[in-house]
């Protein structure tokens, strides 16, 4: 697989030489394969959001080097205005940075930065509505007027309308009701899943990154704690507990079946994944 | 580039300037102003130099910390120093096409250096050593006997703690809003004056909402609290002067009349 990010030996300070002084990235490496949906979990403070914002420039390492499409970022301003360019970031409540009088002008802001042609901005403005599934009438509204999901995939959209070529999200259901979440992660999945897009999100919910991550990164105190695959990562239930984080709970109910001397396949992550062995394990009793 | 304005940031500890009572240091920081514009010598800016190191040693904050303060005003300073150096008449020094410096005008500017220099950085002490709510409380407590007169005291020091209170948050919101757009290809940092004023509506139309729904949620939450006002409150803290002070006191004093007596001498 062909990797589209690389982190060396990254180092992040906050405010250096202040009482406020903080690493919040310590010797960090590991990189991101083109194509592929990467979860980036970690407690509140891990250095999560400083990780993600290393991507494309935002933040300079204190020390170490990033990578974005085999570019070092912080040679030129050139390079890293490619890397904002091919990297789309979706920040925390994302809805907060909407401004523009409509729905529809919103989301073309950043393709007219890109200097795109007007056809281009109309065309990616319509792609990108229409991934997030917001209706063309709701184009022309005021983005202060629309209700809070829909704030929020009006930014997303936003986003997606730069044709990122890696797409970054902090967190992006969080303050979603149960409806709006599924159908925002569906959306993003399903982008993921057609067109290829490399997806990085950072999230709290356990449940969401075993179901839609191939791979995880798992942050505690600014280092990389672990960085494999979902049903390896949930094995490690007491580390992971003492990061001060969880494991799904179908991973720790299969976990403790397992202790009991249930014949379940302790690796299920998902409840689907949990509830076909389950029901093997039970089918094998009778 | 916000994160490097120091004024009015406080800088937690608990040195001896830092337990002064903050109505003293307020009023110390008023006679420390008068002085540095009484201050026209030598002698009197050594002096000047002594205190306010002095201070800053004691309140055990790095040098290099209250320095940055005057990274901001860096430009100002530079932009009158030339003026008093080229446009003060006088015995001329050296002269580059038109302008002529002189030697009055060199005076004025080491002194116009000297003064912008100690004002700033005694003045920062101030909020360094003291946190936003005792800084409102002195000023509270202060501008008590001028409540007689009609002057809402209570009411402008809570309008002072909030309006500290948001200081951090806001510059905390512009960041993440100013990254946020970055990563849309936004740009705050290049373009004419016109340009760029035009460039940063993306970041203060979202400031402008998050603001105002702040002010909104804080002052349901204060009804909640049933807040009416400084009528019959009593304090959680009562500022107390103690003998450290007088002492205080005595030394700043004596340090201004030695000021006024070198302009006498």
């Amino acid at each position: 697989m062909k990797e589209c990010i690389r982190l060396e030996q990254v180092s992040h300070i906050y405010m250096p030489d202040s009482p406020f002084e903080k690493k919040s990235l310590d010797q960090v490496s590991f990189s991101v394969e083109t194509g592929e949906f990467l979860g980036i979990i970690g407690h509140t403070g891990s250095g999560k959001s400083t990780l993600i914002q290393m991507f494309n420039g935002l933040l300079h390492p204190t020390s170490g080097t990033v990578y974005v499409n085999g570019c070092e970022l912080h040679q030129s301003k050139e390079s890293r205005k490619n890397a904002r360019r091919s990297v789309g970031m979706v920040f925390q409540y994302p809805e907060y940075q909407l401004f523009e009088e409509t729905v529809y002008r919103d989301i073309a802001f950043g393709p007219q930065n890109l200097g795109l042609s007007p056809e281009e901005v109309k065309r990616n403005v319509l792609e990108a509505a229409e991934i997030v599934e917001l209706p063309e009438a709701v184009l022309e509204k005021s983005p202060f007027d629309l209700s809070g999901g829909q704030k929020r995939r009006a930014a997303i959209a936003g986003v997606l309308a730069m044709k990122p070529e890696i797409l970054v999200l902090d967190e992006p259901v969080a303050g979603l009701d149960p409806k709006a979440r599924t159908r925002v992660l569906e959306q993003i999945n399903r982008l993921h899943q057609t067109t290829g897009l490399t997806v990085i999100m950072v999230s709290h919910s356990m449940e969401d990154v075993a179901k839609y991550a191939k791979r995880i990164v798992v942050m505690n105190e600014g280092r990389v704690a672990y960085h494999d695959t979902p049903r390896e990562i949930f094995q490690h239930r007491k580390e992971i507990e003492q990061m001060g984080l969880s494991v799904p709970q179908v991973s720790k109910l299969v976990q403790q079946l397992k202790e009991k001397g249930f014949d379940v396949d302790p690796y299920a992550v998902t409840v689907e994944e949990a509830a076909k062995t389950i029901l093997m394990c039970m089918e094998k009793k009778q | 580039m916000i994160k490097d304005i120091t004024i009015g940031q406080f800088f937690p500890g608990d040195s001896v300037i830092h337990k002064l009572d903050p109505r003293f240091k307020i009023i110390f920081t008023l006679v420390y102003i008068i002085a540095v514009f009484l201050a026209n010598s030598l002698l009197a800016y050594t002096m000047v130099a002594v205190f306010v190191f002095g201070s800053i040693f004691l309140s055990r904050i790095p040098v290099k910390h209250t320095l940055r303060g005057l990274k901001s005003v860096l430009f100002i300073i530079a932009f009158t120093a030339l003026f008093n150096l080229f446009l003060t008449e006088g015995e001329p020094l050296f002269s580059i096409g038109p302008v002529t410096a002189t030697k009055e005008g060199l005076r004025m500017t080491l002194l116009m250096i000297a003064r912008v220099f100690f004002l700033i950085i005694g003045t920062t002490l101030l909020t360094f050593t003291t946190s936003p709510i005792m800084l409102t409380d002195g000023i509270e407590s202060l501008l008590k006997p001028f409540a007689k007169i009609g002057l809402p005291a209570h009411e402008l020091a809570m309008m002072m703690t909030i309006a500290l209170r948001f200081i951090p948050t806001l510059i905390e919101e512009t960041d993440k809003i100013m990254k946020a757009q970055t990563a849309r290809g936004a740009d705050f940092e290049s373009g004419n004056l016109f340009q760029r004023a035009k460039n940063f509506v993306p970041l203060l139309v979202p400031l402008f909402i998050s603001a105002f729904r702040r002010a909104d949620e804080l002052a349901t939450a204060m009804e909640c609290r049933c807040y009416h006002g400084g009528q019959n409150r009593t304090r959680m803290r009562v500022l107390k002067a103690g003998s450290r002070d007088v002492f205080a006191a005595i030394t700043v004093f004596a340090f201004c009349g030695l000021i006024v007596w070198t302009r006498l001498g």
